[in-house]
């Protein structure tokens, strides 16, 4: 084909539409940042002097150090569970025909692709009813419905990669089935494990449909805190709101750096085999 | 142990059942626990309402235009707004679907609003698109308006931070499937003889389409879930009060569970319908390798 | 692990569904012997192995050790080796520890299994690459460890799924002559799978010859050679002109072709059967006087050439000869009786 040196107007239309679209947010990110630092903004472009005691204000009135903590606490016991659970069951259906299993295969995709709202407002409902909603462990549950499905897609492709007759070999060599998974498996998913877990933390800590509905007020995660603290808006000075959202920003952009070294954007967002470049 | 035994294993191993698939049992009861219980506890709840038959509350939902009309206005979001991602990810996605410098930072951009999720955006947008915001500012020294352009707490706002969190996925969604095509393909085409439009259209749109079905699926069911943004940057009380706006509202302020329970069931069912009608369009289709023989 | 005297295979038979890939396997290993099981693809050959080694449940049959019944036991415990056609190395241990990770799982002393891995490593000449991934290997190399780790055990039979088929053709030489060295020299029991009849002549004790999941010989490579059991098995043990025809009186009378045939029989054949005459290319010799033939393809092979030719009649033959051909010679051929094995159709 040929290559053309001088960009056709289709081109300039695309980048242009893809500079439009980092300008909006850049904006929008840019404008939550400069506003946490702003001592007043009313009508000008940028604020009249800067200070960072918003976020001193922010971290005392949200209380945020508890909220941090409830976050940490949940993303690790969604991300640990829904591995424990969602492996194994990864590791038979990427391996194993049997009956029945592409009905359990639809059972585990539609909780992914059902809105959160539509399954969580029973969910939560159910949740009181047995009195675990409210608390830490009515959030940790309704968090690992979307997350035990979610690793299980992520790693259903890990496992598939991993030659079966590898697991013959080592049975040939006389490994019992506890060793097949602890001295091969295990070591060998261990990328696929790490990836799926920090992907499990990323989608839970932004997760905040699910906890907003079964969260009590000791048990709200920072987007949730996020969430109220918007919609109280008035009683806090904008400011120190804004300084929130920079710090839930800034724990989601270091989580992202943290988790593309494992894993590759596209998989953030859906499960679709890589093209191999 | 016995031949009995030992025989009824085997012809059970033969049809794939034996004791590994016990590995399914954790994650099987979690779903069914977690998710197909309270569903169908859900649907019962709504069948019991305080007063009236077993089908009060949905008829209650669809007598009453305030709660009727929020199916409407949450198709009239989330169809435009999940097609228009799509829709702008196919020529953007095409351009960019080869090798160039940067393109992994690029992806890496296009990841931070999703992980940043929608009630970040919705923060972020006040401030952008607000009446003294970055954007109206640009508008007015630039001269495009006299005055600010209404943006937030309206259909706009909540439309606005549907692309900003959906067209990244929409992108990254289309680029994955279109560097699943085989390049050779085109080239095929293009020694036969076709032109840039030709080879697009006839080869490429073709193979794509399945592809941009589910896309369209998928950000059609994250544009549906407009929870937080609709009542932060829109107007929850007018035009956009969507079924999840009326199904909450019914559940953490009327504390009426099976007007919410019927809400949130009518939500899934909407749903359903407009999937399972990309999908059965989709099947139409071909779907098959999008690579050019031997792999 | 202990030895045996015998390895008794009766009536092994695995089902897929409705599609049956092994029927009715019998089959007597002596300690000490090499066994090729030989097919073409599909043929169960590769099943039979797999139910042999435990990873495959039989649907019927049993498997017997001297006294005690083996079919009922995990792969684990059956005290087996195998070599895998994708030799499947673990890709995260060194080709030390893939080497030691059976000896690992039997428990066995440090300091033996330690010393027993550097022999085994030494055994296929690997010493200088003990502390490598297999990832770092070349394909031969590979193959080395995948025959280490599965020889260190001192297993009482070793599988192999047709190990050689991944290598080149110089490398498949050698390692050919290569395992068959190590099976006389550590006192092996070898099963060994593969599609290539030279491959199971040239190495075997005995050859059990798989078509559609049944056994149709079994036999020493001279009599899986020269004297086939059916016609199956001549087409796979090489005999590339397959004729059929029909027998009359004691002579066979082919289709395509004027003249009547002598041939020896194989199997029971009465006067007026169909029959199908089989003939390697080697064995059609070029004679002046024979019936004639038109050369139509002659391919060159070093000291010999690989002729397609054809019959006044049309009938195709295919043979072999150090005489020069090229296309559109015209030459007299004969087909000799006691190489013209006549089979019933």
């Amino acid at each position: 084909m040929r290559r053309r040196i001088v960009a056709s107007p289709g081109a300039w239309v695309v980048w242009g539409l893809v500079a439009v679209f980092f300008a909006g947010l850049a904006g929008v990110i840019g404008s939550v940042v400069v506003n946490s630092f702003g001592v007043r903004w009313f009508d000008t472009w940028l604020p009249e002097s800067y200070t960072t005691q918003w976020y001193g204000q922010a971290w005392t009135d949200f209380t945020l150090l508890p909220v941090l903590t409830v976050t940490l606490l949940v993303c690790l016991l969604v991300a640990g569970i829904s591995v424990l659970v969602g492996v194994p069951a990864a590791y038979v259906l990427a391996r194993r025909k049997f009956p029945g299993g592409r009905l359990l295969h639809l059972l585990f995709l539609l909780p992914i692709l059902m809105p959160p709202i539509t399954y969580g407002i029973p969910l939560a409902t159910v949740l009181y009813k047995y009195g675990l909603a409210g608390h830490l462990s009515g959030v940790v549950l309704a968090n690992l419905v979307p997350s035990v499905p979610f690793v299980i897609l992520t790693m259903t492709p890990f496992i598939e990669q991993i030659d079966p007759t590898i697991e013959r070999a080592a049975r040939m060599c006389g490994a019992r089935t506890r060793h097949v998974f602890g001295r091969i498996l295990a070591p060998l998913l261990v990328p696929g494990i790490l990836a799926a877990s920090i992907l499990v933390v990323v989608r839970t800590v932004g997760m905040f449909e699910l906890t907003f509905l079964t969260a009590g007020p000791d048990s709200q995660t920072l987007v949730v805190a996020l969430f109220y603290s918007m919609s109280a808006a008035g009683i806090r000075a904008q400011q120190s709101v804004d300084a929130m959202a920079v710090i839930y920003c800034v724990m989601m952009l270091v989580l992202l750096v943290v988790a593309l070294r494992f894993v590759n954007p596209t998989q953030l967002v859906a499960r679709v085999k890589e093209d191999p470049e | 142990m016995s031949t009995a035994t030992l025989a009824a294993r085997h012809r059970l191993a033969e049809r794939g059942i034996d004791p590994q698939l016990f590995l399914l049992i954790p994650a099987t009861v979690f779903v069914v626990a977690l998710f197909i219980y309270p569903f169908c506890y859900g649907i019962a709840v709504s069948l019991q309402p305080a007063q009236g038959g077993a089908l009060a509350a949905y008829r209650a939902f669809f007598t009453d235009a305030y709660q009727r009309d929020t199916i409407a206005t949450t198709l009239a979001i989330s169809l435009p707004a999940a097609l228009f991602n799509v829709l702008a990810a196919v020529p953007i996605a095409y351009r960019m679907r080869g090798r160039f410098r940067g393109k992994r930072l690029l992806t890496i951009i296009l990841v931070v609003p999703i992980t940043l999720g929608t009630v970040l955006t919705a923060e972020g947008l006040l401030n952008f698109l607000g009446p003294t915001g970055w954007f109206n500012r640009v508008l007015l020294s630039t001269g495009l308006a006299d005055r600010p352009v209404t943006l937030t707490h309206n259909y706009w706002g909540v439309f606005f931070s549907l692309v900003i969190t959906g067209f990244p996925f929409a992108f990254l969604l289309v680029l994955s499937y279109l560097s699943g095509i085989d390049p050779s393909l085109e080239r095929a085409a293009a020694t036969l003889g076709a032109g840039w439009a030709q080879r697009f259209f006839r080869i490429t749109l073709p193979l794509l389409a399945p592809g941009l079905a589910t896309t369209f699926c998928l950000t059609f069911v994250l544009a549906f879930s407009v929870f937080p943004s609709a009542i932060l940057v829109g107007d929850p009380s007018g035009s956009t009060r969507v079924i999840s706006v009326a199904a909450y509202e019914a559940a953490y302020v009327r504390y009426d569970y099976a007007a919410a329970s019927a809400a949130a069931i009518v939500m899934g069912a909407v749903e359903l319908v407009v999937i399972s009608i990309v999908l059965g369009l989709r099947s139409l289709l071909y779907t098959g390798s999008t690579a050019g023989g031997k792999g | 692990m202990t030895g045996f005297e015998t390895l008794r295979l009766d009536g092994v038979t695995r089902r897929f569904g409705d599609a049956d890939a092994l029927t009715g396997l019998d089959l007597e290993i002596r300690r000490g012997e090499f066994i090729a099981l030989l097919g073409p693809s599909g043929c169960g050959k590769s099943t039979a192995l797999n139910c042999l080694a435990g990873l495959l449940p039989l649907s019927d049959g049993s498997i017997w050790r001297d006294g005690t019944r083996l079919d009922t036991l995990p792969p684990e415990r059956r005290g087996f080796g195998m070599v895998f056609q994708n030799y499947a190395l673990f890709p995260h241990l060194s080709v030390r520890n893939n080497v030691a990770f059976g000896l690992k799982m039997r428990g066995v002393p440090r300091a033996q299994a330690r010393r027993r891995t550097e022999d085994a490593i030494r055994l296929v000449h690997l010493e200088e690459h003990a502390g490598k991934l297999p990832g770092q290997l070349s394909g031969g190399q590979q193959q080395r460890v995948a025959i280490a780790r599965a020889v260190v055990v001192e297993p009482s039979l070793v599988l192999m799924d047709e190990p050689l088929s991944n290598l080149d053709a110089k490398l498949r030489l050698e390692m050919r002559t290569e395992i068959r060295r190590l099976h006389q020299n550590l006192g092996l029991t070898t099963v060994y799978v593969t599609h290539d009849q030279e491959e199971a002549l040239s190495m075997a004790d005995r050859l059990v010859v798989l078509r559609a999941g049944r056994v149709q010989q079994i036999g020493t490579p001279e009599q899986v050679h020269t004297r086939p059991a059916n016609r199956h098995v001549a087409d796979f043990m090489g005999f590339r002109n397959l004729l059929p025809g029909r027998s009359v009186d004691d002579h066979f009378k082919i289709n395509d072709l004027g003249v009547r045939v002598s041939g020896t029989s194989v199997g029971e054949i009465h006067k007026g059967d169909p029959v199908v005459a089989a003939i390697r290319p080697e064995d059609v010799l070029l004679r002046p006087g024979g019936f004639e033939v038109t050369v139509e393809v002659a391919e060159y092979h070093g000291r010999e050439i690989a002729a397609e030719v054809r019959t006044t009649d049309g009938l195709t033959l295919h043979l072999r000869t150090s005489q020069r051909l090229a296309p559109g010679d015209k030459v007299g051929v004969d087909l000799p009786a006691d190489r013209l094995l006549v089979f019933p159709a």
